[in-house]
């Protein structure tokens, strides 16, 4: 199934004058479920422990997508549905009790566990709110125990952060009436990345920030009506409505990818901040000099070169715009899952007129536009990789955009190389 | 249900995945939602395979359950018949399909394809990957080889064989294939199959003209090659030519029914296996402790390896997959320990850090194990990570697979002359003790877990005991620990000193 739709412009004062076309389709997908999250928020969140309820092909998703490259025991499991529990469901809930209690004998030290629920969890209608309601109250003084579903046939990929960051929300203590403003950046960032924002927000003289998740989930930030957000990736759509819900309001800004991005992130909190501009812009220069150095090492080789996006994480939209605006790279087919166009309306006039935006995917059908059109480079999933090198497509892993340092400032530079660096490598090979 | 941190198999229809990609001419249709698709990454990232696995998923979500999942199976069929045209079409359902009951072979059959069909039945709930491949191929088989065909009259003509069991995502697979058809060839026999690796459904077909079957993986191979056995009435070699031993008992068994001539294969192709064990910088080997696990045709064969054509002293051998527990048994018994059959890399960890080993021989999870103990170790079987498929040609199987072995084994340990310098150099002030050995750079671990692990209640050390202790080389510190402190608790003794050390040492000498 494709259908084209034109976009109807949400500012009617929009100069924009053709919104972009957006092809709708539907068939085979390729890409990870939402439990794939856990692979980074598990090491963002240092003591919470995610505990997926699903099967052995969950277990063995989370194995290879993290490349049993991780040391230590990881702080996620799985409780493996067998035939014995799908008998009757009571059985199932006495079962899952146990698997817990064995687990926080093991790990003392988790103070946040996460029930996650999986497609086969979510089709027997495991109820896991109920599980984790009842076994909150059983360890609740000692461990929290919440749920949310990163099931593949209900969340793709990031959308299990968001999912999880939205089951966070209403764990987060009510801010006191009539409080000063505070900031909330939300999204897990590595920390290194955290930390320079946050350099750069109290230099602006932003003080009052906190970010979810927090590193540690016991000391959750408050939300209420004198809070401002921002959000720091651009999959957290059900988070953002739920911090709406509790009063807070979202600071509409470019997503903070390359010095552009970064600078328009940043001056949102400014301007709800009354911040005072040349103060801003003073703070603001030099690693938005920085940036625009760092970035400018890839330019030469990225200038012109035309990129195809398959669907993969959310980031499309906003790499996109970053990659036409700050290294003249020419967009050729924009995919992503699903186009959230609230959060993508300051984002989306910027891509340049004509370029094809795909929202869902009929994978074999999207792989021939790709081999008709041949991008210089294939932004894509792992499965895919490989596959579109051997056909002489030049590919970067989408996953990579995910699990590496990408925001901000100091960022940027590394960002603008992750696409410059397969096209370097074509060159200098001979092989 | 059961707690898991990491698999040693993956679901049953990840199985029949390797089977569908190591054949050609093959097309799987697989009903299952879109997480499953991340097995593609499996064969596209770890095998580096160039290009997807033929397997088209049916990638429903929430909002069609209960709805039109089942058109959504039957539009997919009809769109992979179409766009890739395949010889013969798999139909099954992954673990989330299976609970929705759409029945993929009654949709399949209904569509009336201009393939053969082959409907799969993989329980995802009580199986796993080894069964689900030996399933699918078996099926595969039982479906579409001509019970027609007969191997022609034996006179004038060499004699034929399947290789069966060799599969997409196996370790060392496509090496020895090589190595085996080459052995063959040696003795004046062809190859007339190989089967799934590179096999398509019309090959299959033709599997009935062979005189023999030749199961190289068992756990794969194994279930088809019975059903050949029954109902084509074809033998079929058992005996897996992994190790010097094992190579020669397959060359005469092969011998023995295809009625030729051992001898040349034996005399064409010997080893330096037997000559690189026996020279006497391999002496240090003697009665190295190594523990072994993995799936049971792999870690038997390496027991055997270990025990008579290295020296080695078996302190643990297991598997991870409960269908070969038998065989594992009495493996384990011959050579006098407890079989480990387990698929919890816990239980195996535990079991490690017990039998405190000098060598680990596993897969990638012991590999992990053995590197957070700060023990050598090397990799002998599936699962394994990418750097467990070479460029370079490095087979099991057959007298190179001896050959490539002896020095992946060995390579790991400390080797004989430098034992005894790291001895005398030990109280050199520029010599450090977590330096390790020279040949294995970056790979010093501060302090082998076995060292430390000290069970409460157990004899106390003195000081100049604890001093003494730490003047044997940081590689058999372990060791020497743990044989003082059980020497001592056997003889009822209060505390450990230089004594005490001693006469256990005495008492262990070999």
């Amino acid at each position: 199934m494709t259908v084209e739709t034109r976009l109807a412009p949400l500012d009617a004062g929009c100069a924009n004058p053709a919104p972009p076309v957006v092809l709708r389709e539907r068939g085979q997908r390729e890409v990870f479920c939402g439990l794939t999250g856990i692979v980074w928020l598990h090491r963002k969140m240092q003591d919470a422990f995610f505990l997926v309820v699903g099967s052995r092909t969950c277990a063995h998703l989370l194995q290879s997508a993290a490349g049993v490259m991780i040391f230590a025991e990881p702080r996620f499991a799985t409780a493996i549905i067998e035939e014995r529990d799908l008998a009757g469901m009571a059985d199932c809930h006495d079962e899952l009790d146990r698997i817990v209690h064995q687990l926080l004998e093991r790990r003392p030290e988790i103070r946040t566990l996460f029930l996650v629920g999986s497609c086969p969890s979510e089709v027997i209608k495991l109820d896991l709110s109920k599980a984790a309601q009842r076994l909150d109250s059983r360890f609740g003084g000692r461990t929290r125990v919440l749920n949310y579903s990163g099931s593949g046939i209900e969340t793709t990929f990031t959308e299990g952060e968001d999912a999880c960051l939205a089951a966070l929300v209403p764990e987060m203590p009510p801010a006191e009436l009539g409080s000063a403003l505070q900031l909330l950046v939300v999204g897990a960032l590595p920390d290194v990345v955290e930390d320079q924002f946050l350099r750069l927000f109290g230099e602006l003289g932003i003080d009052a920030v906190r970010c979810l998740p927090a590193r540690r989930l016991a000391d959750l930030p408050a939300v209420g009506a004198n809070t401002r957000f921002l959000l720091a990736q651009p999959f957290l759509g059900e988070t953002a409505r739920a911090l709406e819900d509790r009063g807070a309001r979202r600071l509409e800004a470019l997503f903070p990818f390359g010095a552009e991005g970064t600078t328009d992130w940043l001056r949102a909190a400014a301007e709800a901040f009354g911040v005072d501009r040349m103060h801003f812009n003073r703070v603001v220069a030099p690693g938005r000099e920085r940036a625009k150095r760092a970035i400018a090492h890839s330019h030469e080789r990225l200038r012109g070169k035309r990129i195809t996006f398959l669907p993969d994480s959310q980031l499309e939209v906003p790499l996109a715009r970053f990659l036409s605006n700050e290294l003249d790279m020419v967009p050729v087919e924009v995919g992503t899952p699903y186009l959230h166009r609230e959060l993508m309306a300051r984002e989306l006039p910027l891509l340049p007129q004509g370029t094809r935006i795909s929202e869902g995917q009929h994978l074999d059908r999207q792989l021939d536009r790709v081999r008709a059109d041949r991008p210089d480079l294939t932004v894509c999933g792992l499965g895919l990789a490989n596959p579109l090198e051997a056909e002489g497509l030049s590919t970067k892993w989408a996953i990579e955009l995910v699990f590496s340092p990408i925001h901000g400032f100091e960022q940027a530079g590394d960002l603008a190389e992750l696409f410059a660096r397969p096209l370097r490598r074509r060159d200098v090979l001979r092989v | 249900m059961q707690l898991a941190v990491w698999t040693y198999e993956g679901p049953p229809h990840v199985g029949a995945m390797r089977v569908a990609t190591a054949m050609k001419g093959v097309h799987y249709v697989l009903h299952a939602p879109q997480g499953d698709t991340y097995a593609d990454l499996l064969f596209t990232m770890i095998e580096r395979r160039d290009r997807r696995p033929p397997v088209t998923y049916t990638t429903f979500q929430a909002r069609d359950l209960g709805k039109d999942t089942a058109e959504l199976l039957q539009d997919a069929i009809r769109e992979a018949a179409v766009r890739f045209e395949p010889q013969a079409l798999l139909v099954g359902a992954s673990c989330t399909a299976e609970l929705i009951q759409d029945d993929p072979a009654g949709l399949a059959e209904a569509l009336d394809l201009p393939c053969p069909v082959i409907a799969l039945e993989l329980p995802s709930y009580q199986r796993k990957e080894n069964w689900g491949a030996a399933e699918t191929f078996y099926r595969m088989v039982r479906q579409l080889a001509d019970k027609s065909l007969k191997p022609a009259p034996r006179e004038g003509r060499r004699p034929l064989v399947n290789l069966l069991g060799p599969c997409a995502l196996g370790f060392r697979h496509r090496d020895d294939v090589v190595e085996v058809t080459r052995l063959l060839a040696t003795m004046g026999i062809d190859v007339n199959c190989v089967a799934p690796l590179q096999a398509s459904p019309a090959d299959l077909r033709t599997l009935g003209r062979a005189d023999i079957n030749v199961v190289l993986y068992p756990e794969i191979g194994g279930e088809a090659a019975r059903w050949l056995e029954q109902a084509l009435g074809q033998p079929a070699i058992r005996t897996v030519p992994i190790g010097v031993g094992a190579t020669r008992a397959f060359i005469e068994e092969v011998a023995g029914l295809a009625a030729v001539d051992p001898w040349s294969a034996l005399d064409a192709l010997e080893s330096r296996m037997p000559w690189w064990s026996r020279s006497v910088d391999s002496t240090y080997l003697t009665g190295k402790r190594v523990f072994i696990f993995g799936d049971a045709t792999h870690a038997i064969a390496a027991a055997r390896i270990a025990a008579e054509e290295l020296g080695f002293a078996i302190c643990g051998l297991g598997c991870y997959n409960r269908e070969f527990a038998r065989e594992m048994r009495a493996a384990a018994a011959q050579y006098g320990v407890e079989p480990l059959i387990t698929d919890d890399h816990l239980a195996v960890e535990d079991a490690i850090r017990a039998a405190s080993p000098e060598l680990v021989l596993g897969t990638q999870m012991e590999r992990h194990i053995a590197k957070r103990f700060g023990i050598p170790c090397a990799v002998i079987s599936s699962p394994v990570h990418v750097q467990d498929f070479p460029a370079r040609h490095s087979p099991q199987m057959g007298f190179e697979g001896a050959n490539v072995i002896f020095d992946t084994w060995v390579h790991p340990l400390v080797m004989g002359l430098e034992e005894h310098l790291l001895t005398m150099f030990r109280d050199d002030f520029e010599f450090s003790d977590s330096a390790g050995a020279s040949h294995l750079h970056a790979q010093a671990v501060a302090e082998p877990v076995a060292e430390a692990s000290t069970p409460e209640g157990a004899v106390p050390w003195t000081e100049e005991a604890e001093r003494e202790l730490r003047k044997v080389p940081f590689f058999v510190r372990g060791k020497a620990r743990r044989n003082t402190e059980g020497f001592a608790a056997m003889q009822g003794r209060t505390q450990i000193d230089i004594t005490t050390l001693y006469d256990a040492k005495a008492h262990y000498a070999r």
